[in-house]
């Protein structure tokens, strides 16, 4: 039988309340809890206090507000899931929750507790990495934001420190953008093997599009801070096209560092990368729309 | 430390003292003694725990049962009415949904929400919403035409609303 260590619990009534609570070091929030409490069976984690954030429903809303797709630390993934404004403009979002976990999970897991977990194989990391998201943390004075890019430090580590909270995260909205997410895993609901995000905008003519800029994120393998940073450097000026996607996935393959595990070998791994870079590219070039 | 947790299950009010650790799923079998709702795996895989929770299928094992505090709980005891087993039930009866037993409350209360909310599910429906749920005897096969047996078999003007839940 798992259940977690002995720990106080208290129902943050504000967000100022919340953040209150959490000055204390051992302290940690808790909203669906579906990463903590497991951890905590594990005692991989023994926070003293948890802070449950569930009632601050401020903090669930997904809107598009002045150029930017704005989604909240406390939406579900569900939430996420069903937002066709989120899927028109980051059809990215939606390939990655259709994979993460299973629709019961998604129901009551958040956005903003998967960032925060910072698993290095969580699927939202690499798709936030790659549209180039900045979190909004609040703090006890204020606001800060912190590019995703910047916000994990390494596995289960974040820049989130005493008495604060990640609020939002904000994704910004361009034109002639598309972006898709391509995973593999063991079987339905599992952690990936492997993953791949891309986010490309495209410019030139309809018939011989050049890549403007292009972000990639990479999920489990290894990658700094989720990303593919000379894959994408490659692409830029390059011609939307197989070779440039394919040479891309190879880039993005030797940048990478997997372990082996029980889910693979190293190789494998950088295999996956290259395939699923690639498709993912192919799949977020074929989703822009040049004339809009 | 303990702390007062007051919940609504399946229509009745419960209070009680719990530790902020006790986990949801043993709140409700072993400080209520509602058994119908199981114990499985303990790391949210299962789904033989699964329970609403404020009219949405919960996990319960990855839940703390202080959470629940406030909210309406409900579970398979609360999906019969006057007597009358609800469609899904019937239909997991009709179309053998079932060997051990161990999942199907879990099973019930997923495809219950299923049809509050899409009523007329089609197989992929069914096998994706029940996807993060382990059966280990009937393949999924007789489950799958079991909700497909409860679509066909209710009134179309049944809705979540009309649940204690």
């Amino acid at each position: 039988m798992q259940v977690p260590s002995h720990v106080e619990y208290e129902r943050a009534a504000s967000l100022q309340h919340a953040l209150s609570l959490l000055t204390r070091p051992d302290a940690r929030a808790v909203a669906g809890g579906h990463s903590l409490i497991p951890m905590m069976k594990l005692r991989l984690a023994q926070p003293e206090l948890l802070v449950d954030i569930n009632g601050l429903t401020e903090l669930s809303f997904i809107a598009l507000d002045d150029g930017q797709l704005r989604i909240g630390a406390l939406a579900r993934h569900a939430d996420l899931l069903d937002s066709a404004v989120a899927g028109r403009c980051y059809p990215i979002f939606h390939d990655a929750e259709r994979v993460v976990a299973d629709p019961i999970v998604r129901l009551w897991g958040t956005i903003g507790g998967s960032l925060c977990q910072a698993d290095p194989s969580e699927d939202l990391s690499a798709a936030f990495a790659a549209a180039r998201a900045t979190a909004v943390i609040r703090g006890q004075d204020g606001e800060r934001t912190v590019p995703v890019r910047q916000f994990h430090l390494g596995p289960y580590e974040t820049v989130i420190g005493p008495g604060e909270l990640l609020a939002e995260v904000r994704v910004p909205v361009l034109p002639a953008t598309g972006s898709a997410y391509e995973k593999v895993s063991r079987r339905v609901g599992d952690w990936s093997i492997a993953a791949a995000g891309a986010v490309l905008r495209l410019g030139g003519a309809a018939e011989r599009p050049v890549i403007v800029s292009a972000g990639i994120g990479l999920t489990a393998v290894g990658a700094e801070h989720f990303v593919a940073a000379e894959a994408e450097e490659f692409l830029r000026g390059r011609a939307a096209d197989e070779e440039s996607f394919a040479a891309a996935g190879a880039i993005a393959a030797r940048g990478c560092h997997p372990a082996a595990d029980q889910r693979g070998p190293e190789d494998y791994k950088r295999h996956l990368v290259a395939e699923l870079t690639t498709r993912a590219l192919r799949r977020a070039a074929a989703r822009v729309r040049l004339d809009a | 430390m303990t702390i007062r947790v007051a919940v609504s299950v399946n229509g009745t009010e419960y209070v009680r003292e719990v530790e902020p650790r006790l986990l949801l799923i043993h709140f409700i079998r072993d400080d209520l003694g509602l058994t119908g709702s199981h114990w499985g795996c303990d790391t949210s895989n299962c789904g033989s725990c699964v329970m609403w929770l404020d009219g949405r299928p919960v996990k319960s094992c990855t839940l703390l049962a202080a959470m629940a505090d406030g909210r309406a709980v409900r579970t398979v005891e609360g999906l019969e009415r006057n007597g009358k087993l609800d469609p899904v039930q019937q239909g997991f009866i009709e179309c053998h949904g079932l060997q051990c037993g161990f999942c199907t409350s879990g099973m019930l209360m997923t495809a219950r929400w299923l049809l509050d909310h899409h009523p007329d599910p089609d197989e992929a429906q069914i096998r994706e919403v029940i996807s993060g749920q382990v059966c280990r005897c009937t393949g999924y096969e007789n489950i799958v035409r079991s909700v497909r047996w409860a679509a066909e078999h209710e009134g179309a003007s049944r809705m979540a609303e009309d649940g204690p839940a």
